[in-house]
């Protein structure tokens, strides 16, 4: 029950994009047609379900105050905290490429639709975003920060298929010359960040 | 004179003409969360400038010995280490605001802005160029930052770097905040009136 709660929370009321703006830059810029976005959204929460626990294995494992005591005792006092975004950077880069190459092998076609947004994935503050509140928020295992690294992830691929999907609408619309592209986008992220708060206080 | 504009283009460029935020549309995420208040965005401002201009240096005076196919973890991994840095600062020097920030300077290493310039900049330019790339879009950058935070926190909160500014009387009168620019959405549509505003001027 409380891990369907978090899920929940983290795709409507948390949400990645209306809620902390992570991953901002590629809503924006991949957000042009419905099938793209989607390739992109469902590349974005596999690999959070898959950064998530193992940041969260390294975090309890490694890098907290006294977590090397499994090593030894003469490890029990070491503290490699401050060491954290450079550990978990390395584990989103490395898992980036590791899915890169698995999808080439296995699923050319895919690989062939999503181009350069996949290696992009690594620099996408959504990933880092989620790594780094799963930290500030101290899961208390593996599975529950699972659950909300999928739930993130669902949440940012809802709100990247709805953006585009109203951008393929608006390309016959008629907005003020210093308004298109851009501009019009801004508001319309802004007015569905407003609609998303109507979440607010959902509790299971 | 005109010889000195021109040598100063990459850091005049980027504050209006080619702004980073709203032009190339590069570093949103931290731009719109951190600007509830002028001091937290400032202060992101500082640290992204120390941030992008050491790294575009660095990445600048390393350009030819990166091989190209593994430039971007070696980019990640100067950018990481210079915000580990900024990060350790901070909490030391002023751990009220790096709490506010939480987890927005870690960020700061996935920062559009950052590697945008460090790819399409420093890595074809010397490093006193690169060095005033950085510096120029960093202040690019902070400039609507600040621009959105003090509207935000003026009609938000009625307070300016956590100064009351807006007159007691005038609450007295009936006036109240308007909460609703406190709330995250309101960042994004001040940021499309800057563009409008931009937009305008620049026809």
């Amino acid at each position: 029950m409380e891990n369907l709660n978090l899920f929940i929370r983290s795709i409507f009321i948390d949400n990645m994009i209306f809620a902390y703006f992570l991953g901002m830059c590629s809503f924006l810029a991949v957000s042009k047609n419905v099938k793209t976005a989607f390739g992109l959204g469902i590349a974005v929460t596999f690999v959070l379900t898959i950064a998530l626990p193992v940041c969260w294995c390294i975090n309890e494992y490694i890098l907290l105050p006294g977590s090397l005591s499994w090593l030894g005792q003469e490890y029990a006092s070491t503290d490699l905290s401050f060491l954290g975004l450079i550990m978990f950077i390395a584990v989103i880069a490395a898992l980036v490429q590791i899915l890169e190459m698995a999808i080439e092998k296995y699923s050319p076609s895919l690989y062939a639709s999503l181009g350069i947004f996949l290696p992009l994935i690594a620099v996408n503050c959504a990933i880092l975003g989620g790594v780094l509140f799963m930290q500030q928020r101290e899961f208390s295992n593996a599975w529950t920060a699972t659950v909300y690294g999928v739930g993130s992830g669902i949440g940012w691929l809802l709100a990247i298929v709805a953006l585009a999907a109203i951008r393929e609408r608006l390309n016959e619309q008629v907005v003020p010359a210093p308004l298109r592209g851009t501009g019009i986008t801004f508001i319309i992220t802004g007015l569905m960040g407003i609609a998303f708060m109507s979440f607010l206080g959902i509790k299971l | 004179m005109g010889n000195i504009r021109k040598r100063l283009e990459p850091l005049i460029n980027p504050l209006s003409n080619d702004n980073p935020v709203i032009v190339q549309i590069l570093g949103i995420c931290s731009a719109l969360a951190v600007t509830a208040k002028l001091q937290p965005a400032v202060v992101m401002t500082i640290s992204v400038l120390a941030v992008l201009a050491l790294s575009n240096v660095i990445i600048s005076l390393m350009r030819n010995t990166i091989p190209t196919s593994i430039r971007i973890i070696v980019q990640l991994v100067v950018v990481a280490a210079l915000v580990v840095v900024v990060d350790q600062v901070l909490k030391a020097w002023n751990y009220e605001v790096s709490k506010q920030l939480s987890v927005f300077i870690g960020l700061i290493i996935t920062n559009c802005i950052i590697m945008g310039r460090l790819e399409a900049f420093a890595l074809n330019n010397t490093p006193f160029n690169s060095f005033l790339d950085g510096v120029g879009n960093a202040l690019g950058y902070g400039i609507i930052l600040v621009i959105v935070a003090f509207f935000r926190e003026l009609f938000g909160s009625g307070t300016l770097w956590g100064f009351q500014v807006i007159p007691q009387a005038l609450y007295d009168l009936g006036y109240q905040n308007n909460g609703m620019m406190i709330l995250p959405p309101m960042a994004l549509i001040t940021v499309a009136c800057i563009i409008w505003f931009h937009n305008r001027k620049a026809k």
